[in-house]
Protein backbone atom coordinates (compact mmCIF):
# COMPACT_ATOMS: atom_id res chain seq x y z
CA UNK A 1 0.00 0.00 0.00
CA UNK A 2 1.23 3.50 -0.83
CA UNK A 3 1.05 5.87 2.15
CA UNK A 4 1.91 9.58 2.30
CA UNK A 5 2.76 10.98 5.73
CA UNK A 6 2.93 14.73 6.38
CA UNK A 7 5.07 15.71 9.36
CA UNK A 8 8.30 13.91 10.23
CA UNK A 9 8.20 14.52 13.97
CA UNK A 10 8.24 11.72 16.53
CA UNK A 11 4.89 10.31 15.46
CA UNK A 12 5.38 10.72 11.73
CA UNK A 13 8.86 9.24 11.68
CA UNK A 14 7.94 6.28 13.85
CA UNK A 15 4.92 5.47 11.72
CA UNK A 16 6.92 5.90 8.49
CA UNK A 17 9.65 3.50 9.63
CA UNK A 18 7.14 0.92 10.78
CA UNK A 19 5.16 0.98 7.53
CA UNK A 20 8.40 0.88 5.55
CA UNK A 21 9.60 -2.18 7.49
CA UNK A 22 6.30 -3.88 6.81
CA UNK A 23 6.89 -3.44 3.09
CA UNK A 24 4.58 -0.51 2.31
CA UNK A 25 5.54 2.27 -0.07
CA UNK A 26 6.02 5.32 2.15
CA UNK A 27 6.60 9.02 1.40
CA UNK A 28 7.25 11.50 4.20
CA UNK A 29 6.77 15.26 3.79
CA UNK A 30 8.26 17.86 6.15
CA UNK A 31 8.88 21.60 5.91
CA UNK A 32 12.34 21.19 7.34
CA UNK A 33 14.86 18.75 5.91
CA UNK A 34 16.52 18.37 9.31
CA UNK A 35 13.41 16.53 10.53
CA UNK A 36 14.36 13.56 8.38
CA UNK A 37 17.22 12.83 10.80
CA UNK A 38 14.58 11.04 12.87
CA UNK A 39 14.33 8.35 10.20
CA UNK A 40 16.70 5.39 10.56
CA UNK A 41 19.44 4.88 8.00
CA UNK A 42 17.77 1.84 6.49
CA UNK A 43 14.53 3.75 5.82
CA UNK A 44 13.67 2.84 2.24
CA UNK A 45 10.88 5.33 1.60
CA UNK A 46 10.86 8.73 -0.11
CA UNK A 47 11.34 12.07 1.64
CA UNK A 48 9.99 15.37 0.29
CA UNK A 49 10.76 18.83 1.65
CA UNK A 50 7.75 21.14 1.57
CA UNK A 51 4.33 21.70 3.04
CA UNK A 52 1.51 19.27 2.42
CA UNK A 53 -1.04 22.02 1.97
CA UNK A 54 0.59 22.59 -1.43
CA UNK A 55 -0.85 20.37 -4.17
CA UNK A 56 2.47 20.24 -6.01
CA UNK A 57 4.29 18.99 -2.92
CA UNK A 58 1.67 16.28 -2.41
CA UNK A 59 1.99 15.32 -6.06
CA UNK A 60 5.77 15.07 -5.71
CA UNK A 61 5.20 12.73 -2.79
CA UNK A 62 3.10 10.47 -5.01
CA UNK A 63 -0.31 11.33 -3.56
CA UNK A 64 -1.95 10.37 -6.85
CA UNK A 65 -1.13 6.70 -6.26
CA UNK A 66 -1.62 6.81 -2.49
CA UNK A 67 -4.28 4.77 -0.71
CA UNK A 68 -3.80 6.65 2.54
CA UNK A 69 -2.70 10.07 3.77
CA UNK A 70 -1.74 10.82 7.36
CA UNK A 71 -1.33 14.41 8.61
CA UNK A 72 0.66 14.62 11.84
CA UNK A 73 2.41 18.02 11.85
CA UNK A 74 2.26 20.23 14.94
CA UNK A 75 -0.28 22.53 13.28
CA UNK A 76 -3.93 21.55 13.53
CA UNK A 77 -4.98 23.81 10.70
CA UNK A 78 -2.21 22.62 8.43
CA UNK A 79 -3.23 19.03 9.06
CA UNK A 80 -6.88 19.83 8.43
CA UNK A 81 -6.19 21.68 5.20
CA UNK A 82 -3.77 19.08 3.82
CA UNK A 83 -6.18 16.23 4.56
CA UNK A 84 -8.94 18.03 2.71
CA UNK A 85 -6.64 18.63 -0.27
CA UNK A 86 -5.76 14.91 -0.29
CA UNK A 87 -9.41 13.92 -0.07
CA UNK A 88 -11.09 16.51 -2.30
CA UNK A 89 -8.46 17.08 -4.96
CA UNK A 90 -6.73 13.71 -5.13
CA UNK A 91 -9.55 11.47 -3.93
CA UNK A 92 -7.47 9.65 -1.33
CA UNK A 93 -9.90 7.35 0.48
CA UNK A 94 -8.25 7.13 3.89
CA UNK A 95 -7.14 10.46 5.36
CA UNK A 96 -6.14 10.41 9.01
CA UNK A 97 -5.68 13.78 10.72
CA UNK A 98 -4.22 14.67 14.10
CA UNK A 99 -6.06 17.61 15.70
CA UNK A 100 -5.00 18.72 19.19
CA UNK A 101 -7.93 21.08 19.78
CA UNK A 102 -10.92 18.93 20.86
CA UNK A 103 -13.53 21.42 19.64
CA UNK A 104 -11.97 21.58 16.20
CA UNK A 105 -11.58 17.82 16.14
CA UNK A 106 -15.28 17.38 16.75
CA UNK A 107 -16.25 19.69 13.88
CA UNK A 108 -14.02 17.96 11.36
CA UNK A 109 -15.01 14.49 12.53
CA UNK A 110 -18.60 15.51 11.84
CA UNK A 111 -17.76 16.41 8.25
CA UNK A 112 -16.12 13.07 7.70
CA UNK A 113 -12.40 13.41 8.33
CA UNK A 114 -10.81 10.49 10.17
CA UNK A 115 -9.55 12.44 13.17
CA UNK A 116 -7.36 11.63 16.15
CA UNK A 117 -7.33 14.00 19.12
CA UNK A 118 -4.27 13.31 21.34
CA UNK A 119 -5.55 15.79 23.92
CA UNK A 120 -8.70 13.78 24.50
CA UNK A 121 -6.86 10.45 24.29
CA UNK A 122 -4.14 11.31 26.81
CA UNK A 123 -6.43 13.08 29.24
CA UNK A 124 -8.89 10.19 29.29
CA UNK A 125 -6.07 7.64 29.63
CA UNK A 126 -4.53 9.62 32.47
CA UNK A 127 -7.92 9.93 34.11
CA UNK A 128 -8.56 6.18 33.86
CA UNK A 129 -5.20 5.35 35.39
CA UNK A 130 -5.62 7.89 38.12
CA UNK A 131 -9.02 6.48 38.88
CA UNK A 132 -7.59 2.94 39.02
CA UNK A 133 -4.77 4.13 41.27
CA UNK A 134 -7.19 5.83 43.63
CA UNK A 135 -9.20 2.65 43.94
CA UNK A 136 -6.05 0.64 44.55
CA UNK A 137 -4.99 3.08 47.26
CA UNK A 138 -8.35 3.08 48.91
CA UNK A 139 -8.73 -0.73 49.03
CA UNK A 140 -6.47 -1.49 52.03
CA UNK A 141 -8.17 1.27 54.03
CA UNK A 142 -11.59 -0.25 53.38
CA UNK A 143 -10.51 -3.71 54.53
CA UNK B 1 -24.72 43.98 9.55
CA UNK B 2 -22.46 42.30 12.06
CA UNK B 3 -19.01 41.77 10.54
CA UNK B 4 -16.44 39.62 12.29
CA UNK B 5 -12.82 40.03 11.23
CA UNK B 6 -10.13 37.55 12.26
CA UNK B 7 -6.47 38.58 12.11
CA UNK B 8 -5.17 42.00 13.06
CA UNK B 9 -2.24 42.35 10.70
CA UNK B 10 -2.06 45.24 8.25
CA UNK B 11 -5.04 44.02 6.25
CA UNK B 12 -7.19 43.37 9.31
CA UNK B 13 -6.23 46.68 10.86
CA UNK B 14 -7.08 48.83 7.86
CA UNK B 15 -10.22 46.84 7.12
CA UNK B 16 -11.43 47.41 10.68
CA UNK B 17 -10.54 51.08 10.48
CA UNK B 18 -12.38 51.56 7.18
CA UNK B 19 -15.49 49.74 8.34
CA UNK B 20 -15.58 51.66 11.62
CA UNK B 21 -15.22 54.97 9.80
CA UNK B 22 -18.08 54.06 7.49
CA UNK B 23 -20.07 53.61 10.66
CA UNK B 24 -22.91 51.59 9.16
CA UNK B 25 -21.89 48.16 10.38
CA UNK B 26 -21.14 46.54 13.71
CA UNK B 27 -17.54 45.33 13.61
CA UNK B 28 -15.45 43.09 15.84
CA UNK B 29 -11.79 42.27 15.23
CA UNK B 30 -10.24 39.17 16.79
CA UNK B 31 -6.46 39.34 17.27
CA UNK B 32 -4.14 36.91 19.01
CA UNK B 33 -1.39 39.28 20.16
CA UNK B 34 -2.33 41.07 23.43
CA UNK B 35 0.07 43.93 22.61
CA UNK B 36 -1.72 44.70 19.36
CA UNK B 37 -5.09 44.32 21.06
CA UNK B 38 -4.10 46.97 23.58
CA UNK B 39 -2.95 49.44 20.92
CA UNK B 40 -5.98 48.85 18.70
CA UNK B 41 -8.38 49.16 21.62
CA UNK B 42 -6.89 52.53 22.50
CA UNK B 43 -7.46 53.60 18.91
CA UNK B 44 -10.85 52.08 18.11
CA UNK B 45 -12.50 51.41 21.47
CA UNK B 46 -14.03 48.15 22.49
CA UNK B 47 -14.34 46.51 19.08
CA UNK B 48 -11.20 44.40 19.50
CA UNK B 49 -11.19 41.01 21.16
CA UNK B 50 -8.10 39.07 22.18
CA UNK B 51 -8.12 35.39 21.26
CA UNK B 52 -7.36 32.71 18.72
CA UNK B 53 -9.90 33.11 15.96
CA UNK B 54 -9.39 29.52 14.83
CA UNK B 55 -10.79 28.21 18.11
CA UNK B 56 -14.49 27.50 18.26
CA UNK B 57 -14.69 28.91 21.80
CA UNK B 58 -13.28 32.26 20.66
CA UNK B 59 -15.69 32.48 17.73
CA UNK B 60 -18.54 31.68 20.07
CA UNK B 61 -17.48 34.39 22.53
CA UNK B 62 -17.30 36.81 19.62
CA UNK B 63 -20.91 36.07 18.74
CA UNK B 64 -20.19 34.28 15.48
CA UNK B 65 -23.66 32.75 15.59
CA UNK B 66 -25.22 36.14 14.83
CA UNK B 67 -22.50 37.33 12.43
CA UNK B 68 -23.57 38.13 8.87
CA UNK B 69 -20.04 37.96 7.52
CA UNK B 70 -16.80 36.42 8.77
CA UNK B 71 -13.61 37.71 7.13
CA UNK B 72 -10.41 35.72 7.78
CA UNK B 73 -7.34 37.79 6.98
CA UNK B 74 -4.49 36.17 8.92
CA UNK B 75 -1.20 35.60 7.14
CA UNK B 76 -1.69 31.82 6.91
CA UNK B 77 -3.94 30.20 4.35
CA UNK B 78 -4.58 27.13 6.49
CA UNK B 79 -5.77 29.31 9.38
CA UNK B 80 -8.06 31.34 7.14
CA UNK B 81 -9.54 28.16 5.70
CA UNK B 82 -10.28 26.65 9.12
CA UNK B 83 -11.73 29.92 10.45
CA UNK B 84 -14.14 30.15 7.50
CA UNK B 85 -15.09 26.47 7.64
CA UNK B 86 -15.80 26.63 11.36
CA UNK B 87 -17.81 29.82 10.91
CA UNK B 88 -19.90 28.08 8.26
CA UNK B 89 -20.24 24.65 9.78
CA UNK B 90 -20.48 25.41 13.47
CA UNK B 91 -22.08 28.86 13.44
CA UNK B 92 -23.93 28.86 10.09
CA UNK B 93 -22.48 32.23 9.08
CA UNK B 94 -24.09 33.18 5.73
CA UNK B 95 -21.00 34.67 4.12
CA UNK B 96 -17.34 33.83 4.65
CA UNK B 97 -14.43 35.60 3.01
CA UNK B 98 -10.82 34.37 3.16
CA UNK B 99 -7.61 36.11 2.29
CA UNK B 100 -5.30 33.74 0.47
CA UNK B 101 -1.58 34.08 0.04
CA UNK B 102 -0.94 31.25 -2.38
CA UNK B 103 -2.98 31.97 -5.53
CA UNK B 104 -3.27 28.22 -6.13
CA UNK B 105 -5.65 27.99 -3.19
CA UNK B 106 -8.38 30.05 -4.82
CA UNK B 107 -10.16 27.11 -6.42
CA UNK B 108 -9.51 24.81 -3.46
CA UNK B 109 -11.08 27.17 -0.94
CA UNK B 110 -14.18 27.48 -3.08
CA UNK B 111 -14.50 23.69 -3.25
CA UNK B 112 -14.08 23.50 0.49
CA UNK B 113 -16.99 25.84 1.11
CA UNK B 114 -15.47 29.33 1.49
CA UNK B 115 -17.80 31.83 -0.21
CA UNK B 116 -15.21 34.34 -1.45
CA UNK B 117 -11.45 34.59 -1.63
CA UNK B 118 -9.13 37.51 -2.07
CA UNK B 119 -5.61 36.84 -3.26
CA UNK B 120 -3.34 39.77 -2.49
CA UNK B 121 -0.58 38.09 -4.48
CA UNK B 122 -2.77 37.98 -7.60
CA UNK B 123 -3.97 41.55 -7.19
CA UNK B 124 -0.43 42.90 -6.84
CA UNK B 125 0.88 40.70 -9.63
CA UNK B 126 -1.79 41.97 -12.00
CA UNK B 127 -1.11 45.59 -11.14
CA UNK B 128 2.61 45.14 -11.72
CA UNK B 129 2.05 43.30 -15.00
CA UNK B 130 -0.01 46.21 -16.26
CA UNK B 131 2.81 48.59 -15.41
CA UNK B 132 5.48 46.73 -17.36
CA UNK B 133 5.40 48.30 -20.84
CA UNK B 134 7.13 45.48 -22.74
CA UNK B 135 4.50 42.99 -21.69
CA UNK B 136 2.27 42.19 -24.68
CA UNK B 137 -0.26 40.11 -22.82
CA UNK B 138 -1.58 40.93 -19.35
CA UNK B 139 -4.07 39.38 -17.06
CA UNK B 140 -6.47 42.11 -15.91
CA UNK B 141 -8.89 40.29 -13.71
CA UNK B 142 -10.16 36.91 -12.57
CA UNK B 143 -13.87 36.11 -12.55
CA UNK B 144 -16.01 33.26 -11.27
CA UNK B 145 -13.50 32.12 -8.64
CA UNK B 146 -10.71 31.86 -11.14
CA UNK B 147 -12.59 29.99 -13.86
CA UNK B 148 -12.61 33.01 -16.18
CA UNK B 149 -10.15 35.82 -16.81
CA UNK B 150 -10.17 39.16 -18.53
CA UNK B 151 -6.92 39.62 -20.46
CA UNK B 152 -5.41 42.28 -22.64
CA UNK B 153 -2.94 41.62 -25.44
CA UNK B 154 -1.09 43.94 -27.79
CA UNK B 155 -0.69 42.57 -31.32
CA UNK B 156 3.05 42.55 -32.19
CA UNK B 157 4.31 43.75 -35.58
CA UNK B 158 5.07 40.18 -36.65
CA UNK B 159 1.96 38.51 -35.24
CA UNK B 160 0.45 35.67 -37.27
CA UNK B 161 -3.04 37.12 -36.79
CA UNK B 162 -2.13 40.59 -38.08
CA UNK B 163 -4.26 41.46 -41.13
CA UNK B 164 -6.82 38.72 -40.44
CA UNK B 165 -10.47 39.29 -39.58
CA UNK B 166 -11.64 37.98 -36.22
CA UNK B 167 -13.78 35.42 -38.07
CA UNK B 168 -10.65 34.07 -39.80
CA UNK B 169 -8.66 33.67 -36.59
CA UNK B 170 -9.00 30.20 -35.04
CA UNK B 171 -9.69 31.31 -31.47
CA UNK B 172 -9.84 28.55 -28.86
CA UNK B 173 -13.38 27.82 -27.66
CA UNK B 174 -14.19 29.70 -24.49
CA UNK B 175 -12.68 32.97 -25.70
CA UNK B 176 -14.74 36.11 -26.37
CA UNK B 177 -13.10 39.22 -27.86
CA UNK B 178 -14.72 42.07 -25.97
CA UNK B 179 -12.99 45.14 -27.38
CA UNK B 180 -10.21 46.25 -29.70
CA UNK B 181 -8.42 49.50 -28.98
CA UNK B 182 -6.54 51.17 -31.81
CA UNK B 183 -4.80 54.28 -30.48
CA UNK B 184 -7.53 56.41 -28.97
CA UNK B 185 -10.27 54.59 -30.89
CA UNK B 186 -12.41 51.92 -29.25
CA UNK B 187 -13.68 49.33 -31.71
CA UNK B 188 -16.56 47.07 -30.70
CA UNK B 189 -15.49 44.03 -32.65
CA UNK B 190 -17.47 41.94 -35.11
CA UNK B 191 -16.34 38.99 -37.21
CA UNK B 192 -15.24 41.47 -39.90
CA UNK B 193 -12.90 43.45 -37.64
CA UNK B 194 -9.34 43.19 -38.96
CA UNK B 195 -6.54 43.10 -36.37
CA UNK B 196 -3.57 45.37 -36.95
CA UNK B 197 -0.15 45.54 -35.33
CA UNK B 198 -0.34 47.62 -32.17
CA UNK B 199 -4.04 46.87 -31.54
CA UNK B 200 -4.86 46.25 -27.91
CA UNK B 201 -7.28 43.35 -27.69
CA UNK B 202 -9.38 42.81 -24.57
CA UNK B 203 -10.79 39.30 -24.22
CA UNK B 204 -12.78 37.27 -21.72
CA UNK B 205 -11.36 33.77 -21.64
CA UNK B 206 -11.62 30.53 -19.75
CA UNK B 207 -8.56 30.26 -17.57
CA UNK B 208 -7.37 27.05 -19.21
CA UNK B 209 -7.45 28.76 -22.63
CA UNK B 210 -5.42 31.76 -21.53
CA UNK B 211 -2.08 30.38 -22.71
CA UNK B 212 -3.50 29.18 -26.02
CA UNK B 213 -4.92 32.66 -26.64
CA UNK B 214 -1.61 34.27 -25.74
CA UNK B 215 0.25 32.02 -28.19
CA UNK B 216 -2.29 32.65 -30.93
CA UNK B 217 -2.11 36.44 -30.68
CA UNK B 218 1.61 36.83 -30.04
CA UNK B 219 3.26 34.14 -32.18
CA UNK B 220 4.85 35.11 -35.47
Amino acid sequence: MKVVIMGCGRVGSQLAMRLDREGHKVSVIDRSSSSFRRLSEDFGGQVVVGTGIDEDVLRAAGIEEASAFIAVTEGDNRNIMAAQVAREIFGVKECIVRIYDPAREEIYREIGLDTICPTKLVSSLAYDRLFAAMIALRDPVQE
Amino acid sequence: MYILIVGGGKVGYYLTKTLINEGTNEVLLIERDPGKVEIYTERFGSVIMQGNGDEAATLERAGAARADVVIAVTGDDEDNLVICQMAKKRFAVPRTIARINNPKNEELFRRLGVDSTISATNVILNLIEQLIPQQHFVHLMTLQHGALAIVEGTIPADSQVRGLTLAEIPFPSGVVIAAVMRGPELILPTGNTVLEAGDEVVAVTKRDQENALRDLLLSA
